[in-house]
This record gives C-alpha cells, structure tokens and sequence, in this order.
C-alpha cells in the first residue's frame, strides 16, 4: 500500500524557554532541515509566546525558511488549549507533510492532540528519523519496552507527526547568510476560552539544578543507601564542576529530589562525563544518559548489566572507591593551584 | 456518587532479566516470557491509587477497565484486590497493543457504553509503548479535556484538581469534569490489599466484552495509522574496561589519569 503523499514540507515546533530557543529547539530544526533537504522541500518552523517575535530571525539563521509566529499576551505562558489552535493555524498554512516536536511536557501533548485531530497518530520520543529513499516516508525510530527494544515504525497519513528525543539529534548549524519569510499568526484574536484553569504555577527552590547542561554528572542509585550518601556524591560534583542526578529509587525514598531523576520519566543528559555510582543500568534509567560521551560505573556487583554499557568500570562498593576518588581529586586540585601560584 | 474510570494495561513486566527479553520478527513485539509473569503497567496502578485516595474521601464507584488480547485473569483480578470495584475486560485477538488509534477507540466506547463518568484516570505512558498516545486519543473520542503527568489529582464538586512537576517547579490546574487526567509514578504506589478487600475481590463483578459489543466502527477515528515496519533488540557492543588494582586508591587513580586523557576532566 502506497501512503498518501497529499502534504508538502516539514513544519516544525520550537519551544522557547525563558525568552530563548531552547536547546532542543534548535535539535529540532537540525533534523528538520536535513529532513527538508533530504525532500528537497521547504522548512517551516512555529514559534509562540509572548514576545517572540525578536527571535524569529534566529529561527532562519537555524535553517527555517519560513516562521510562523503566534504573538499574544495570553500565549505569555504555556496552555494546551491556548497553544493548539495557534499550532494549527501554522498547520492549515502549511499543510505539512511532516510535523516535529521536541519530546518535552509541551511537545507530548501538542504532538498528540494535532495527529489525532487529524485522524493520525503521533510516534513519540523518537531518537532516530530518516528519509526513506524509495517511498519519501519518513521512517522513525523509537525505544519500546523502556528501551529494551527499538521499534522503526512509518505513517500512513499525512502529516507525519513525531517527537523528537532530547540529545539524539544534531543541533541546526547557523547560517548568517540565510534569509526566510515570517508570517504572522492571527492567533490573538481568536482565542477560546480555556476550559482548564491555571490556579498555581511555581518555581520550587533548589530545583535548578541545570543537569542538561552540566558537563559532568554524577548519578546515585538505591545502593547509596541515604540522603547523607547524596551528600558525598555532591563533594565529588562539586569537585569536578558538575551535577547530580539519581536513578528512580532515590527519588521515591526522597534521598534525591524529583527533579533529579534520570531517564525515561526524568531529565535526558548529555553531558562530556557520567559517573553512575551504585546503579544498576536499567534501560529506563540509561534512556536518559546514553548520549554521554563517556561514562563510568561504580557497582559493587561485576555482573550489572551497567558495565555493559561504561566506557570504564570499577567493581567496587562506592563507600571506598568515592572517598578515594576525592582523595585523587582533591590532590590533583592542590596540585594545579599550586602551578598557577609558583 | 462520582464514577471513576480507571483505564490498566497488562504489560509484559518491565523489570524482569532483559536475558528473557526476546522479539517476535513475525509479529513484531516482545514474546511473553517464560518465568516473568506480566504485571499491570506501573503508571496505572499509580492511576488506580489516585482513584481508591478519592475515594477513600468521598462515595466514589471505581471501574478498572483492561484491554488485551490475551489477558491473564490473576494479574488484571488484583485491581479488584486492591480495592476497585469492578472489572471491564475488553478482550479480543483483533486487539493490538500497539495501535494506540484502535486502542483509544476500544476504551472511549466502553467507557460510553458502561454510562455516565466523571473521570478517566490514566497512566502517563504504558510501560511497553512508552507513548502517551491513548489517553489523549481517549480525550479526543470523548470530547472532553486531557491534564497530563499528574503527581496529585483531587475531585471537587463539578472538577478535577490536578497537581504537576515542571522542570523547574510545579503548577496546580482545574478542569471541568468530566475529563481524562494521566499520572506519573509521584501519585504513590498501590496499596497493598487488605485482607477484606482480598477477600471480597472474588464476589466483585467482572463484565467481558469483545470487539463486536463495542460496535467500533462508529467510534473510531477515520485515518492514517502508524505501521511498525521492525523491531529490533539493539546490539550494545561491550567497550567497557574494568579498572583493576592492588587497592581501592590504586582504581581510583587509574580512573582519574584515564578521565584526564580522555580531556572529560
Ligand atoms: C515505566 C517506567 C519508567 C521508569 N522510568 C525511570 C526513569 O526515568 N529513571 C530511572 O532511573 N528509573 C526508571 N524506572 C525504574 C527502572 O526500571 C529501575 O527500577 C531503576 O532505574 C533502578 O534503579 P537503581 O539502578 O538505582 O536500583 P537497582 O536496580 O536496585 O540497582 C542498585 C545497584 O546498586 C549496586 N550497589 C548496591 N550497594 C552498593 C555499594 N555499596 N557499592 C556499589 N554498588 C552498590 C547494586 O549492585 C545494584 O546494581 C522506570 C520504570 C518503569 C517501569
Ligand atoms: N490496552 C490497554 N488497556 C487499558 N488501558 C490502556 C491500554 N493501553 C493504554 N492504556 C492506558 O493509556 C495509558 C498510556 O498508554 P500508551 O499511550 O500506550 O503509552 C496507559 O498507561 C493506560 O492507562
């Protein structure tokens, strides 16, 4: 069966945080523009909040060909039924035959809602999509079974819609010489009134941890055992000028906050370096940090299936090796002051 | 008295030894293993402990609703144990457990058909697609709102309250009933059942339904589906190197000149 090829282009949504392109965002236009590209077709890109508009000439440089922007003050803040319609306007404009998201609270609602809509359905959290060179589908690649499988599934209809995993794809090269089109959304105007209410929305203190950007991470599993434990491991990022993650355990006992979970629920990193103490590598937890570029375990059990996917390991229990790791460090930190002071 | 649907997969368990984790090229998805019973996906208990909290507050009548092609009467009973109220088997060989379209289609029309509801309680993400598509295409069916990733979800008289993580905080919404709301594992796990509850789970109704009595034709969505064209184990290649030593001190060094010539630290 041949699929409908009744859409053109490649539309894609780019998330803006704190008045910025977030980084996905900008992985998103990276792959929406070799996918583009790859059709020989136009990249369109969607931009909405609240002063956003400033922001679309870096969009163009990113690779779009085309933003639309929906301005207004009431889009100043995310909300499913605010944002949808505005999505949808880009959507009817565009009549895209492929539409991306990036895989982020906004993303696995928006991606959804507008397949469904649209009688298809969304392939979530995808760390792999392609062109397929024979019928122009686009083939995407996705974890199943918490990543224990990979599932490279195509849709029948059009658009094709997806979400893109954090850290699988490469960020959009810019370009100063490209030049693109913005259109204006009339979203103001027509806005509905939304069904859902928001009755509070608040930063919690300390939850910034900022583990995406960090360049090192240093993760605790259940076998650190306590709160005090995560102390220790705090020392050792601190040491090295990173952050700390936790596995799942560690959340539910609240040694760790929330916001520090790693992995298929929790926060996707990347960082240069990831040290992963007294875990035991389940796939939901290494989703999160396999885009690390190199990584190292430290498990008392040399059989855990984390050392199957360490670049260096040591079989030990964390309770010796991470003061010998601080020892090390702080030794070598001594050492370099004392080069700047000589 | 508020009627709560609360919609749980059975999934092959995700915890079990991925040595038992094998796939079927033919049908393209997991074999149930041999050893490793599954287990109700992990986010919908969550969904069934944010039903049974509500109603241990209010008069509440909580259906659990499980759609499979096969399914295993002692794993999909223990929402009954755990204090569910009745059972709604949605059971077919034309069921699929990746066709979120179809899926979607199957529960919003037994959830019509069961009767008046002011609630659909849903997992964020089944622990075999891990998608998050069926709740909203739930939502979508019913004409009704969708709250995503909930940590704390509370009834009021004519809403639903719901409480969620952001990536740097937290924010609390309220939408009109009746509306489908998806949990995360913050709700709590599923208590344990009493004994009373265990024992009278065997007295609670269990209604199964195929295919043909929820006349999908009507209720589902004209369109594109998506085809899982294969599914694969990915092969990791080992590249780890274990770090030996005389002493605990001796690894630690090593690790710490490697990590400095790899240019990480
Ligand atoms: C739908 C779903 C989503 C999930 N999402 C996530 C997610 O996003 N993130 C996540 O992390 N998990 C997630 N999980 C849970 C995941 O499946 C695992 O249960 C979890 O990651 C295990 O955490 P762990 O490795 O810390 O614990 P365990 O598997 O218990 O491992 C503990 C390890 O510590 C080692 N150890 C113990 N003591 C010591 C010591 N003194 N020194 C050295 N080593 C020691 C042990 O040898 C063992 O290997 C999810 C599960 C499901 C079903
Ligand atoms: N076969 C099913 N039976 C009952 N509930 C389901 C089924 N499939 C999906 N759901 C519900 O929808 C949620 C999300 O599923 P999914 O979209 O597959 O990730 C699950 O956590 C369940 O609450």
């Amino acid at each position: 069966m041949v699929p409908p090829a009744d859409g053109r282009g490649v539309l894609v949504y780019c998330e803006v945080e704190g008045g910025r392109l977030a980084p996905l965002a900008l992985e998103v236009l990276g792959v929406g523009r070799r996918l583009a590209s790859a059709l020989g077709q136009e990249l369109g890109a969607v931009l909405i909040g609240e002063g956003v508009a400033p922001l679309a000439s870096e969009v163009i440089v990113h690779g779009a060909d085309k933003v639309y922007v929906g301005e207004a003050g009431l889009l100043c803040e995310y909300v499913l039924e605010l944002y949808l319609p505005v999505v949808e306007e880009a959507i009817e404009q565009a009549q895209p035959a492929i539409l991306l998201f990036g895989h982020t609270l906004v993303g696995r609602e928006l991606a959804p809602w507008t397949a469904f809509r649209r009688g298809v359905v969304a392939s979530m959290d995808c760390v792999a999509l392609e062109i397929d060179p024979h019928t122009k589908r686009l083939l995407m690649t996705r974890p199943v079974y918490g990543g224990n499988a990979q599932a490279v599934q195509v849709s029948m209809g059009d658009p094709q819609v997806a979400t893109v995993r954090a850290k699988t794809m490469a960020p959009a090269v810019k370009d100063h010489g490209r030049y693109g089109q913005v259109v204006e959304l009339k979203a103001g105007g027509r806005l509905p009134a939304p069904r859902v209410k928001v009755l509070e929305r608040k930063a919690e203190p300390g939850t910034r941890v900022k583990l995406e950007e960090a360049r090192v991470v240093v993760a605790g599993g259940r076998g650190i055992g306590s709160a005090s434990g995560f102390k220790q491991l705090e020392e050792l990022a601190g040491l090295l000028g990173g952050a700390v993650g936790a596995t799942r355990p560690p959340c539910d006992a609240k040694w760790a906050k929330e916001s520090q979970q790693i992995g298929i629920t929790g926060r996707i990193v990347g960082p240069e370096l990831y040290i992963a103490v007294a875990l035991s590598g389940a796939s939901q937890h290494l989703a999160g940090c396999s885009a690390a570029k190199v990584i190292v375990a430290i498990n008392k059990d040399p059989e855990a299936n984390i050392f199957h996917v360490v670049d260096y390991g040591i079989a030990d229990d964390w309770k010796a090796v991470v003061p010998a790791l601080l020892s090390c460090l702080r030794a070598r930190t001594d050492k370099e002051t004392e080069g700047i002071w000589r | 008295m508020k009627n709560i649907a609360v919609c749980m997969k059975q999934v092959l368990d995700p915890e079990m030894p991925l040595s038992l984790f094998r796939i079927d090229p033919e049908t393209k998805s997991a074999l149930p293993a041999r050893g490793a019973p599954p287990v109700l996906s992990p986010f919908d208990e969550n969904a069934l402990e944010a039903a049974l909290r509500i109603k241990d507050d209010e008069k509440a009548k909580v259906t659990v609703i499980t759609l499979g092609r096969r399914l295993v009467r002692a794993v999909v009973t223990a929402s009954l144990a755990a204090g569910a109220d009745e059972l709604l088997l949605l059971e077919d060989a034309s069921f699929n457990e990746f066709d979120p379209f179809l899926t979607a289609s199957a529960l919003a029309a037994a959830i019509r058909k069961r009767g008046p509801y002011d609630l659909v309680l849903c997992g964020l993400q089944a622990a075999d697609t891990n998608a998050g598509l069926v709740p909203i295409g739930i939502a979508c069916l019913l004409g009704v709102t969708c709250l995503t990733g909930a940590r704390e979800v509370r009834l009021k008289e004519e809403s639903v309250v719901v409480a969620r993580s952001l990536a740097y905080g937290y924010e609390v919404l309220e939408a009109p009933c009746p509306a489908v709301v998806t949990v995360t594992y913050e709700v709590g796990s599923l208590r344990e059942p009493g004994v009373e509850a265990f024992m009278s789970a065997s007295a609670k109704p269990v209604i199964v339904w195929t295919a043909a009595d929820l006349e999908l034709e009507q209720a589902g969505m004209a369109g594109g589906r998506t085809e899982i064209l294969r599914m694969e184990v990915p092969v990791r290649a080992s590249r780890c190197e274990i770090l030996e030593g005389e002493s605990v001190q001796a690894k630690a060094e090593q690790l710490v000149s490697r990590l400095q010539q790899a240019k990480v630290i």
